[in-house]
């Protein structure tokens, strides 16, 4: 297939950046995202250009390091799938791509279609995991976990942290992730100790790191590629409010 | 935002019902009766400059959540397709809420005022101050008719997401009963504003 490519090309985090069209004359409609990426730069080598950066790393959808916004969608059209993970047999012969990078203040571009994602690292550090004794592993039965709530733990576990939420969010907020981080823990019996001090600290690196806050339209979990659930927001809420009223400061 | 919104909902239903005594065909006894019991109770009164406040809150946190939220990302994307992932109302609260705002400038001025200082008014045949007359008289003119169904329009829209998203970020999400408050949300969005947009057509109807 013919395609169009017109790629956010941007030099450094200075750097303004801008679009820059590119013309492929025979993409495999079996190609992945990325594999057609690589068949761009390749060709940008050829051509002695400067390949396009872009994130990636497993290819196989579950390390959340591939983003891009195509077509104004963060991880194309297709839904519950990465880039990595979407093919080109999705697209038309001799359509026209918009390639862009995550959009968000927090989300500050390094080159091209990489943005540095550190901000959520820094949202984790703040309390995004429990203190425990390391040492053998203890007895799996010695804690009891009703299965229901294993489940949805499992089900915000699956959070890859990629971005996606914020990306869409017309607020650039990062609710859903932070929701899916905090229930992951306030499901689980081992989460609890540490419940109101985490869900408190998260949200306030969150509002330190500049993301906007959920007006609730339920863009991320339409665009998420794990399909996390909008309930997490408002388990988060619900955390958040918890814990507002019964943390006491001594 | 949530409970500011969700304390404006409970007088629109307060408001709704003592507005629908005007489709009595009493000639508007009945509701000059009750607009004067509003206008001059003192407890009405008192959780009325509670309403004042809690409208005025409602705005501020909006203001405020709109600029946090613009902060957060200053460079656009090129091409959005924003219509495959979420509603456009949802999205457009603040235009929406700025739309009923300026209703409300209209409203209060042409209606609140006189009903609360009812020495501009005339009296009824019971002798009550005539708020009746006052509403049929702007209702019969087809531009201010005009004006009001379209502002309750925007409110139905402005409700539609308001309503479920109060409860959303208050937490409250429900396999069993999230899609029941979503069901009497919508209900309310629809017959809250129809309910007051057939006023103005029951005017104009009757002129």
């Amino acid at each position: 297939m013919r395609l169009t490519l017109k790629v956010w090309r941007q030099k450094n985090k200075s750097d303004k950046g801008g679009f820059e069209s590119y013309q492929l004359n025979n993409v495999d409609t079996h190609a992945s995202f990325l594999e057609m990426m690589d068949v761009l730069n390749e060709q940008l080598i050829h051509e002695n250009g400067t390949p396009v950066a872009f994130d990636h790393d497993c290819r196989e959808g579950i390390c959340g390091s591939c983003s891009m916004v195509i077509n104004g969608r963060p991880h194309g059209p297709l839904k519950g799938t990465t880039t990595c993970q979407l093919h080109m047999r999705h697209f038309n012969d001799g359509e026209t791509i918009t390639i862009e990078p995550f959009r968000a203040n927090s989300f500050p571009v390094l080159k091209d279609l990489v943005v540095d994602r550190s901000s959520f690292e820094r949202i984790q550090q703040a309390g995004g995991y429990i203190s425990v004794v390391t040492g053998s592993a203890p007895e799996a039965n010695n804690i009891a976990v009703n299965k229901v709530d294993s489940e949805k733990a499992f089900d915000a576990a699956a959070c890859i942290g990629c971005g996606a939420c914020v990306a869409t969010c017309k607020n650039g907020s990062a609710m859903l992730f932070v929701g899916a981080k905090i229930s992951q823990y306030a499901l689980l019996p081992q989460g609890h100790p540490e419940r109101n001090e985490r869900v408190l600290n998260m949200v306030a690196v969150m509002d330190e790191e500049g993301f906007g806050g959920c007006t609730n339209t339920g863009a991320c979990e339409a665009e998420c590629p794990k399909e996390i659930s909008v309930a997490n927001i408002m388990r988060l809420n619900r955390e958040y409010i918890s814990a507002k009223l019964s943390v006491q400061k001594e | 935002m949530s409970l500011t919104g969700l304390f404006l909902i409970v007088f629109l239903v307060v408001h709704c019902s003592i507005n629908s005594l005007m489709f009595l065909n009493d000639g508007g006894l009945f509701f000059n009766e009750a607009a004067h019991f509003m206008a001059s109770n003192i407890l009405i009164r008192t959780i009325e400059i509670l309403l004042f406040l809690f409208l005025i809150i409602h705005i501020l946190q909006s203001v405020a959540i709109t600029r946090q939220n613009m902060k957060a990302r200053t460079i656009s994307y090129s091409g959005t397709s924003a219509t495959a992932t979420s509603k456009w109302y949802s999205r457009s609260m603040g235009i929406l809420g700025s739309l009923i705002l300026v209703f409300l400038i209209i409203h209060l001025k042409d209606f609140f005022i006189p009903s609360r200082f009812t020495a501009r008014l005339g009296l009824d045949n019971n002798g009550t101050p005539d708020m009746y007359s006052e509403v049929k008289g702007a209702f019969q003119n087809p531009a201010y008719a005009m004006i009001y169904i379209f502002s309750m329009i925007v409110l139905a829209y402005h409700l539609l997401h308001g309503f479920q998203s109060a409860f959303r970020s208050l937490g409250v999400y429900h396999k069993k009963y999230t899609p029941v408050i979503e069901f009497i949300g919508i209900a309310f969005s629809i017959i809250v504003p129809a309910v007051f947009a057939a006023m103005p057509v029951y005017f104009l109807l009757k002129k």
